[in-house]
């Protein structure tokens, strides 16, 4: 197969960056969207020329590293799928692929098609964790936890932080990864007694980022690699409605 | 030197409890005081940090990624073992240290492996107290799986993402501390140095991905926990960044490097399909419970599988380990896989290849269980080769996927550095010349959890919180070291990109130190490294700058690291004149083609010394004595 890709370079957060066009050529359709774009890295490394940047590492679809915002979608044109784990053989020959780095005011672009999505970490840390120490705990099956409730948090668990979420939202908006772990914690005994203080931590924490608003637009859930559901943003926004209503300092 | 496992005295179940009980400790009120270094937030890494900051340490995390979720334990699948026998299916804390032991084919210390059994169980109450979402049963307990090596049912499990939920848990106690300020992360930044002063690890000096700032850190003490080795293969199922060039930095400047040979090839990994791929795809061993493994009776057999008649398939797992059948260890798995497929009746276009056939299991409990357990990967597979699992078999081959070898450690988990520890796969401690599944994530995490929060103290506590400075002329000197190193790299502009250098190495690496080994291939292995080393530094092209992010200059330092360690591997290989585990030598095999081990000879660790790099490395030999496990031909059938 061959292709002409039109590719974002950016030499750095500072510089003005631009689209370059460059051609492939002899790419098979088994191979993955991040392999062709190894190939084209090696023809430009012989050429003497710097190569793309691009963030990936575990190539199996779990790490989150990776995502480039594909034809107009967040991680291309398949369902469920991040970046790493797209394949050739779901464009079509000749096609033109425009390759751009997600885009959002908390994701500053750091070079070509890689951003900082450091924000999500600092997220986090104000409050995404159930406060145990190491030793402290009682056995494992001292609490029972329905196999519903546990598959349904597990769900919202599965969250890889990719930022796709964030990039697909015409908002830009972080509710998707925010609500998957404010739910994961909230939904099990054990982040239960922290869910108020969670859920208010997080989401004030989300605003000082330049995350936007929520419009319950769906495009998140529908880019989502893991599919995790809309569901989570309504149990947080329960959440913080209830912090809302029955808070004492109002 | 000599070396000192520092095994406590004591009947081996009572080893640990007396030894943590004679430890020293730091007062609550001077552990601030202290500043540990830990490099990699991997499960050992995040979970020592946490643990650490709890305890009221100054702690600074230090890794490659652009966040410390990113650590390759996140794509562990299957699961975790432990020996809660919630089962009751006669599991003990016995049990799983001798399946450990003898999965290792007695090549580990048996008083760590007694201890990492002893603390598997506080694992899974400390990971659920942290609300990691293991499978549940529907009364609401907690659902367990078996895995190769074992005739229990003891490996915990979240589907097929176990490593994730189980890191992110840890990170998540790790970002406690970092909100409550014991920790600070450096993220996108790279150990290159390891800084002793006065024979003691005091520091590092790392290089920020982003800006190439080259920096110096210090420490009271250094804790690396940095993962394996397996890219050294070039194609691996490791992330593409995992690599080697911490810990071989740090054996550069004295810690030795314990059994480099020994490093796994799994047996059910997604076959190579073409020139350009970049990374093998694992298959959960879980898979096993329920896929039968076969191939065609006769050789060339290009039918389909479904034509195949079931008199004329071979599942030869089965047929020759009736006992374990498809469950036997992987070294076992793996070796036989690349037997019948060397013999000619291996499958797919490349004849490297064996089936993996769900169709029987999928009759017996139906697509919807098959499905709740393996959704996930099933989905995987199909996303990468186009083939549906529950109508075709999947296609399988072994691929490299984790390391045993690694830096040597005592029983405090401290190298021959003293200050300088190593914690989870970098180090070479509990697993022998193989190890079991489900048992990578328990040794992470018991080691992070468990065993450093209480052995680090010991050490601090004897050498006191002394004033740390990285002006200090070895700061200086190793900076100097490490820029020009980076510069080197840079200006060399040779005419070979660092990928193809790579792919050299992993091609020799693979023929010659791979799943089976002989003395005349590894001769020749030495010789082909050797020269391999010579033509990257006269002939690597790194393209980019030094200041900003360029992953091809990262990729050029990672390689030169390799290609050293590829030359270890083969000498270490060489001088192990037996089989043992995944250590293979053609020439070492019973009658019945299993390994054959040489206690008299070769019951030891091996521990390499650095001594230049022009030299060959010294040996040093730890003894290994068995008390508890008795020693024995391994047996599976």
């Amino acid at each position: 197969m061959k292709f002409k890709l039109m590719i974002w370079r950016q030499q750095d957060p500072k510089s003005k960056g631009k689209f370059v066009t460059y051609e492939i050529t002899n790419i098979s359709p088994d191979m993955s969207f991040l392999e062709m774009l190894d190939v084209l890295n090696e023809e430009l490394t012989k050429n003497g020329e710097d190569t793309i940047a691009f963030s990936h590492d575990c190539r199996e679809g779990i790490c989150g590293s990776c995502g480039i915002y594909i034809n107009g979608r967040a991680h291309g044109p398949s369902k469920a799928t991040t970046t790493c784990q797209l394949y050739m053989r779901n464009f079509t020959d000749n096609e033109t692929i425009v390759c751009e780095p997600w885009r959002a005011k908390g994701f500053p672009v750091i070079k070509d098609l890689v951003v900082d999505k450091s924000a999500f970490d600092r997220i986090l840390r104000c409050g995404g964790y159930v406060s145990v120490n190491t030793g402290s705990a009682p056995d494992a099956n001292l609490i029972p936890i329905s196999k519903k409730t546990a598959d349904e948090a597990f769900d919202a668990a599965a969250c890889i932080g990719c930022g796709a979420c964030v990039a697909a939202c015409k908002n830009a908006s972080a509710m998707l990864f925010v609500s998957a772990k404010v739910s994961h914690l909230a939904l099990l005994p054990q982040g239960y007694p922290e869910k108020h203080e969670r859920v208010m931590n997080m989401i004030s924490a989300m605003d000082k980022e330049g995350f936007g608003n929520c419009t319950n637009t769906g495009a998140c859930e529908a880019e989502c690699p893991k599919q995790i559901s809309l569901s989570h943003i309504a149990r947080l926004n329960r959440n913080f409605i209830s912090v809302v209503v029955t808070s004492k300092d109002k | 030197m000599t070396l000192e496992s520092k095994i406590p005295s004591g009947p081996i179940a009572e080893k640990w409890q007396n030894h943590q009980e004679n430890l020293k400790l730091v007062n609550p009120s001077n552990k601030r005081k202290y500043e540990i270094i830990i490099v990699g937030t991997g499960l050992a890494g995040a979970s020592a940090a946490a643990s650490l900051g709890e305890l009221g340490y100054t702690v600074k995390v230090f890794c490659i990624q652009d966040s410390p979720r990113r650590a390759h334990s996140i794509a562990a699948q299957g699961g975790i073992n432990s020996a809660k026998n919630y089962k009751n299916d006669g599991d003990s804390v016995y049990r799983l240290f001798y399946d450990t032991i003898k999965g290792g084919d007695y090549r580990s210390r048996e008083s760590n492996v007694h201890r990492l059994a002893e603390v598997s169980t506080k694992i899974i109450d400390h990971s659920v107290a942290l609300g990691v979402p293991f499978a549940r049963e529907y009364g609401g307990l907690l659902d367990n799986r078996s895995f190769g090596g074992a005739q229990v049912s003891r490996t915990f499990y979240a589907r097929g993402q176990t490593g994730q939920q189980l890191l992110l848990g840890a990170i998540s106690a790790m970002n406690r501390q970092v909100n409550l300020g014991t920790v600070k992360v450096y993220p996108y930044h790279e150990m290159l140095d390891l800084v002793l002063i006065d024979e003691h690890a005091k520091g590092i000096v790392t290089r920020n991905l982003l800006t190439g700032e080259i920096e110096s850190h210090a420490g009271h003490a250094v804790i690396l926990a940095t993962g394996g080795y397996g890219n050294v293969f070039f194609l691996s199922t490791n992330a593409k960044a995992s690599n080697t060039t911490a810990i071989w930095r740090a054996h550069k400047r004295g810690a030795f490097f314990a059994n480099p040979c020994f490093t796994q090839i799994h047996p059910t990994c997604i076959p190579v399909s073409g020139q350009n791929q970049s990374k093998l795809t694992l298959m959960s061993e879980s898979l096993r419970n329920d896929g039968r493994v076969w191939t065609p009776k006769s050789k060339g057999d290009a039918r389909t599988p479904s034509q195949i008649p079931e008199g004329e398939r071979d599942y030869f797992l089965e047929r020759k380990y009736p006992s374990y059948g498809n469950l036997v260890p992987r070294d076992v798995a793996a070796r036989n896989i690349k037997e019948v497929c060397d013999d000619g009746r291996g499958v797919s276009s490349t004849g490297m290849a064996v089936y993996l056939d769900f169709t029987d299991a999928i009759k017996r409990l139906g697509k919807n269980v098959i499905e709740q357990r393996y959704g996930n990967l099933f989905e995987m597979y199909e996303q990468i080769t186009n083939d549906n699992p529950y109508e075709v078999p999947m296609k399988i081959y072994p691929a490299s996927h984790y390391t045993m070898g690694g830096i040597w450690v005592d029983y405090n988990l401290m190298t021959t550095i003293p200050g300088l520890f190593a914690l989870g796969e970098c180090n070479f401690s509990d697993h022998g010349a193989n190890r079991l599944g489900a048992s990578a994530l328990m040794q992470g995490l018991a080691d992070g959890y468990f065993i450093i929060p209480y052995t680090i103290g010991d050490y601090l506590a004897i050498t006191g919180a002394g004033k740390l400075d990285t002006n200090h002329n070895k700061f200086k000197e190793s900076e100097k070291e490490v820029s020009d190193q980076v510069k080197k790299l840079l200006s060399t502009n040779g005419n070979k990109t660092v990928d193809d250098i790579h792919k050299e190495l992993g091609k020799v690496a693979w023929d010659h130190i791979g799943m089976s080994r002989n003395a005349d291939g590894l001769k020749k292995a030495a010789a082909l490294i050797q020269s391999i080393r010579e033509d990257f530094y006269k002939n690597v092209k790194v393209v980019g700058e030094g200041n900003n992010l360029n992953e091809c200059l990262e990729k050029a330092g990672r390689l030169a690291d390799f290609i050293e360690l590829a030359q270890l591997m083969a000498a270490d290989a060489l001088h192990r004149n037996e089989s043992c585990g995944s250590h293979f030598r053609t020439e070492f095999q019973t009658e019945e083609h299993e390994a054959k081990r040489d206690d008299q000879n070769f019951a030891y660790v091996a521990a390499w010394e650095y001594s230049g790099i022009n030299n060959p490395h010294k040996l040093h030999k730890e003894q290994l004595t068995f008390e508890r496990a008795k020693v024995m031909q391994r047996s599976y059938k």
